[in-house]
């Protein structure tokens, strides 16, 4: 498979949290804003991109017997480097983004292509996954973000949109909202995939 | 015997390796880190606080108020600011242990005769749109002003005459509790905290 068809598998056709629905935990919680959303995209993103490239440079050094642990340790040295740089030099996403950081380490996603990708493959066709996987979670939760945020309250980015008399639907930005609007989103989605063919 | 010595030397040198570059980013961001929070709860400081021309993060008085469960000394801080020699006012973190969803951390600042000068939310797990909406500058700015006196340290709701908020009133009233709170120790407590001298911040 080439390196582009690759990339794009994760963006679209693979995407993690609209097709293969992976990762659900931190995309329906952090998703009660487009900034929210993208900032939790990036840094799973990191993550995925890194850990992904290491496994598949050790993939054959790694014992099978041993390698869940191993992909484990990976992925949280991973997500303790980007934690302490976040705390370093982006705190107010920091303090945003809050407990859900150490989640990314139980992100199935990223152990899932660590286990179902990259210890299978080369390191540039992993990178190439990490990366169409990382942009199509990024996407996925940057747009649920903007979702939420554009009628939860009724801005965009922190942009007011509909402007001072428009009453939010609290409900959207609230934990079912966020169930709903993605139950709303995949069937939006299926609904223009089975138009399509 | 030889195939798990194998194993548990690849799991050693993986976790060795993952070890030693954490160590290695952790002494790269401890001093910005450290950084950024001392410029938080400076911002923090800056906001509550009364004009002050001197460093109130290093003018501060720590005070025992009692010992938690586990016999622990319960330490509270009072950073002072200052305009030339003169006191201009007192700010102190109170914490509402009874929120809607965990502790809501404020930091509130008081003129010297304890009256509120500002208040800010530090940090809360309210819920977002409802909640939440204590970090508001609308609904903070209804303790400016207030002393122990000159109002009824209660919600509306509960025969007060603090505002709680729309679809919202267990946090407003934790906050309201907890400030009290504060204002009471700072009463209790008011000639320790006003004339302390500087302790040096380790």
């Amino acid at each position: 498979m080439s390196l582009i068809k690759t990339l794009r598998k994760g963006i679209w056709q693979d995407n993690a949290v609209f097709r293969l629905l992976l990762g659900l935990c931190p995309t329906l919680a952090v998703t009660t804003s487009a900034e929210n959303g993208l900032g939790m995209g990036l840094a799973t993103t990191f993550v995925l991109i890194c850990a992904s490239l290491v496994v598949s440079l050790l993939r054959r050094l790694i014992p099978a017997q041993v390698r869940i642990p191993a992909f484990i340790v990976i992925i949280a040295s991973f997500v303790t480097l980007v934690q302490l740089l976040m705390e370093a030099y982006l705190y107010d996403l920091y303090k945003a983004l809050g407990i859900f950081i150490p989640l990314i380490v139980v992100n199935c996603l990223i152990l899932g292509r660590a286990e179902a990708f990259a210890s299978k493959n080369k390191p540039l066709a992993s990178l190439a996954d990490g990366i169409g996987m990382g942009l199509g979670f990024t996407l996925s939760l940057f747009i649920l973000g903007a979702v939420r945020e554009l009628f939860g309250s009724g801005s965009l980015l922190g942009i007011s949109i509909f402007g001072a008399g428009y009453i939010p639907v609290l409900l959207v930005i609230l934990p079912p909202g966020a169930f709903i609007t993605l139950g709303l989103l995949l069937a939006g989605m299926n609904h223009w995939e089975a138009k399509r063919r | 015997m030889k195939e798990i010595m194998r194993l548990a030397l690849a799991l050693t040198l993986i976790a060795a390796g993952a070890g030693f570059v954490l160590s290695l980013a952790e002494s790269f961001t401890r001093a910005p880190i450290a950084e950024q929070r001392r410029l938080e709860t400076l911002k923090a400081l800056k906001a509550v606080l009364p004009p002050a021309d001197n460093a109130p993060d290093s003018d501060l008085v720590v005070l025992v108020a009692g010992k938690d469960k586990k016999g622990r000394d319960i330490e509270k801080t009072f950073y002072r600011g200052r305009q030339g020699n003169d006191l201009s006012g007192i700010a102190f973190k109170v914490v509402a242990p009874d929120g809607y969803s965990g502790n809501i951390d404020i930091m509130v600042g008081i003129a010297p005769d304890g009256t509120i000068s500002g208040l800010e939310i530090l940090s809360h797990a309210e819920t977002p749109g409802l909640g939440s909406l204590i970090t508001e500058a609308e609904f903070r700015q209804q303790f400016h002003g207030k002393n122990l006196n000159n109002i009824d340290w209660r919600v509306k709701k509960d025969g007060g005459d603090f505002d709680q908020l729309t679809g919202a009133t267990i946090s407003p009233r934790a906050i309201v509790g907890a400030v009290q709170r504060g204002l009471t120790f700072y009463r209790e407590n008011r000639e320790q905290i006003t004339t302390t001298a500087v302790e040096v911040k380790q």
